[in-house]
């Protein structure tokens, strides 16, 4: 056991820091840092640039176009991405739909699609969730009819990220409501632009518009378009779960937040003296500190297990539950941190060009913001308590 | 960066765990508690021959010369089995004190006879108005011709009424609570003036309140530099520290094993109680607490031998606090799950708890490493990466 960076792991840090130094564009990267909103083109602009340099799709297979890095190579890449300011890449068509494109799709779909998905030409989004299918995700009602070479799509999802700038969606959808209910889902890919669609914004308790509505009304879309088998979709949606993995605890973003919460306790004052020397507000940042060391060990001995050979399993719930406390612990101290002047609401200050009158600091201005919208970390992807369902039954195996 | 153990180290792990499997038994356990040393030599013997009680030590003075990784090893078998032998006494707090402070004749005698079993050690540092920090020492030692003369008092010296020889810190110069100024000796519990009343402790091992009144020793008793112990003695803490986090995860992961067992054996309504959410729920943040506290033992484990001391101390205060609270957890947790069998001393689950107590309690509590961790980092904050460029100075 040794948990120091060999000579090796630390030039490849230093080639993707000079990497990442050089090419990240300042604009975009001082958003990340000052937690401004980001734009579709920032988000784009940075995927085709990691895209040029082959970097895209680390979890890849090589053929595939990934980058054949170990878990370290990847962490290190992580960090290093997340320490400079980079936005995180769109998760949707590359670590979701990509890997299952690879593993279950036609060979035309991987023609077609995963070239898009690594040049960033299409955005991708997920159907998921329906207004009567949250963590009961397989009782989902969204229903596919085939009619000869097309499938007719009727129903509406829900908590759909970020649809509003894509042009492709990947649905759980009901091909069958007989026998099990996970034995009827099928997994489709669906042409956003495709007639019969409609998007709508759901506004989170924050003010802003970052999920929808997806309403399907006799949408027809091609029967190529189907992943795999009909009846199949569940295995794989358990499949791009547990492929979702990479950086599924955060910890090199929470390693920034980290830092930038103690600049903040730094310029705070709390009775003529910074915050940071304030005991009991430091307590909280070192517990949380040490909940973080903690976690980028447990992260890394997961994936080293990982590469051992031992399937990807359930250990990805452990990962998920202490990276999304962690999080909002995060949002929360930060918010905290400013006091009163988290108050002031003024969402036109969080975007480009801001020309009005501040009020408090400009780092307080997104953080009340940041603190409401991170509510949804321990909800999304499976609720932290799904994920303990998860964790009883596949590892504890009660 | 590699997690894995290295084939020896594996060879270690299996060699241990079937000595133990095989003669420490709960109830052979409970026989040795009663007995009136409070330690089996049978046991004790069995760790010689296996190399146990070598382990820090390096092959010239007859050890095993193994690192902190091994150390880890032995310490979460001995956590897993309850194991109440003098090991981080003598092995971990004493011989790691000749190794990194003894001269080399001191070395040459007293070395090879704890590797052989046949001498075992007492640090006594802590005292009764100290509490957690090492450097507030009130016990003196003053030169008188060819002796030091040595008062005071030392609280909770673990082990001592079995020992052969105790490292005692005293001080030689300056004004208590300076970290300059303090000093280490051999002392021979026998020698005149040596007196203490051993008691047990609610964890099953046993300790002394050891007085010292006027006690001579000779001036080749001093280990170490006169006046800089300090350093010596913070270094030899981190590495029992170290230690300590591997044995709590050795008795969490048995507590954590033990708690699952009972989940799916006791039925009420009917079923199995692990079928109950709120239970399962609380054994999986029982398992993630362990997973973290298991990840910290290992950072602790690695980083107790950086060169660093900055480094070191910021990675053994941070496992520790993260171990206190997940020893605290786990064990009120198992208690909780186990019903009003786990308040029962026929139970193991009790005895896990309370040595996971004794843990928290041992060279700074999850309180007091939360502290040192913060002085560290702050510290130490140069040293990291700096905050991303900002403006706001300017705009506020």
């Amino acid at each position: 056991m040794d948990l120091n960076y060999t000579p090796e792991e630390q030039a490849f840090r230093e080639e993707v820091r000079a990497f990442v130094r050089s090419n990240l564009p300042p604009d975009i990267a001082r958003k990340v840092l000052e937690h401004k909103r980001l734009t579709k083109e920032d988000h784009v602009r940075w995927q085709k640039i990691l895209y040029q340099q082959g970097w895209i799709a680390p979890g890849w297979p090589i053929e595939y176009g990934g980058t054949g890095w170990n878990a370290v190579q990847t962490h290190i890449f992580d960090e290093e991405c997340a320490e400079s300011g980079a936005p995180p890449v769109i998760p949707f068509g590359v670590k979701m739909v990509g890997p299952v494109i690879i593993a279950f799709g036609s060979p035309w779909q991987k023609q077609h699609y995963l070239p898009r998905i690594l040049s960033s030409e299409d955005w991708w989004c997920q159907g998921y969730s329906e207004p009567g299918a949250g963590s009961d995700l397989a009782s989902l009602k969204t229903r596919a009819e085939r009619r000869g070479e097309h499938y007719i799509v009727n129903g509406q999802k829900t908590w759909n990220t970020l649809g509003q700038h894509a042009d492709m969606i990947f649905c759980l959808v009901r091909t069958s409501s007989s026998g099990k209910k996970q034995d009827g889902i099928s997994f489709l890919l669906i042409d956003m632009r495709s007639p019969g669609m409609t998007v709508r914004p759901i506004i989170t308790l924050e003010g802003e518009h970052e999920v929808n509505e997806v309403w399907f009304e006799n949408v027809e879309v091609p029967a190529q378009n189907l992943v795999g088998d009909e009846g199949r979709g569940w295995t794989y949606a358990k499949f791009l779960l547990s492929h979702e993995r990479s950086g599924i605890a955060g910890v090199s973003r929470s390693k920034r937040e980290l830092r930038f919460l103690k600049h903040i306790a730094a310029h705070e004052q709390k009775d003529g003296r910074p915050l940071l020397q304030d005991p009991r507000f430091m307590d909280k940042i070192s517990r949380l500190e040490i909940d973080l060391m903690a976690l980028e060990i447990t992260d890394l001995r997961v994936a080293s297990a990982e590469r051992e050979g031992r399937a990807p399993g359930p250990e990805a719930s452990i990962l998920k539950i202490k990276g999304t406390e962690i999080q909002q612990g995060l949002t929360e101290l930060m918010m905290e941190a400013v006091g009163p002047y988290a108050l002031p609401f003024l969402p036109e200050s969080w975007g480009d060009h801001w020309l009005g009158e501040r009020v408090g600091p400009e780092y307080a201005a997104p953080l009340a913001a940041r603190y409401f919208n991170g509510r949804k970390v321990t909800i999304y992807g499976g609720s932290n308590e799904i994920q303990r369902n998860i964790i009883a039954q596949h590892i504890l195996g009660l | 960066m590699d997690f894995n153990y290295t084939q020896e180290q594996q060879m270690l792990q299996d060699s241990i765990e079937k000595f133990l499997d095989k003669n420490y038994s709960f109830q052979a356990r409970r026989e040795i508690i009663a007995a009136r040393e409070g330690m089996s030599q049978t046991v004790w013997e069995g760790f010689a021959s296996l190399g146990l009680l070598g382990l820090p030590v390096p092959p010239e003075y007859e050890g095993f010369g193994g690192g902190a990784v091994d150390m880890m090893i032995v310490m979460e078998a001995l956590g897993r089995h309850l194991v109440v032998e003098p090991y981080l006494s003598t092995v971990v707090l004493g011989a790691n004190a000749i190794v990194l402070g003894g001269t080399e004749s001191q070395r040459r005698i007293l070395l090879p006879s704890i590797v052989n079993g046949s001498m075992k050690l007492a640090f006594a540092h802590g005292e009764p108005r100290s509490r957690y920090s090492l450097e507030r020492v009130e016990t003196t030692a003053r030169l008188e011709g060819e002796f030091w003369v040595i008062n005071g008092q030392k609280s909770i010296v673990l082990h001592a009424a079995v020992s052969d020889l105790l490292i005692v810190s005293a001080r030689t110069s300056g004004e208590v609570g300076d970290s300059h100024g303090i000093s280490l000796f051999f002392v021979n519990p026998s020698e005149p003036g040596v007196a203490g009343r051993d008691y047990p402790t609610y964890d099953g091992m046993r300790a002394v309140e050891v007085e010292f009144t006027d006690v001579h020793v000779n001036t080749d008793s001093l280990i170490g530099v006169l006046d800089q112990a300090y350093p010596l003695i913070e270094l030899i803490v981190d590495r029992g520290i170290a230690a300590l986090c591997a044995e709590a995860v050795g008795c969490m992961g048995a507590l954590n094993a033990a708690t699952l067992e009972y989940l799916k054996t006791r039925q009420q309504f009917g079923v199995p109680i692990g079928r109950f959410q709120a239970l399962q729920h609380r054994m999986v943040d029982m398992l993630i607490h362990y997973e973290q506290a298991k990840s910290m033992a290992c950072l602790a484990a690695v980083k107790v031998d950086s060169s660093d001391a900055g480094e070191r101390r910021r990675a053994v205060s941070a496992a520790k606090e993260l171990i206190g609270r997940a020893g605290r957890y786990i064990g009120q947790q198992a208690i909780q799950l186990h019903g009003g069998m786990g308040m029962t001393d026929e139970l193991n689950v009790g005895h896990y708890f309370k040595r996971l107590t004794a843990i928290d309690t041992t060279f700074g509590d999850s309180d007091h490493h939360l502290t040192r961790f913060a002085e560290v980092t702050e510290a130490t904050a140069e040293a990291m990466p700096a905050p991303p460029k900002s403006k706001w100075k300017q705009l506020v």
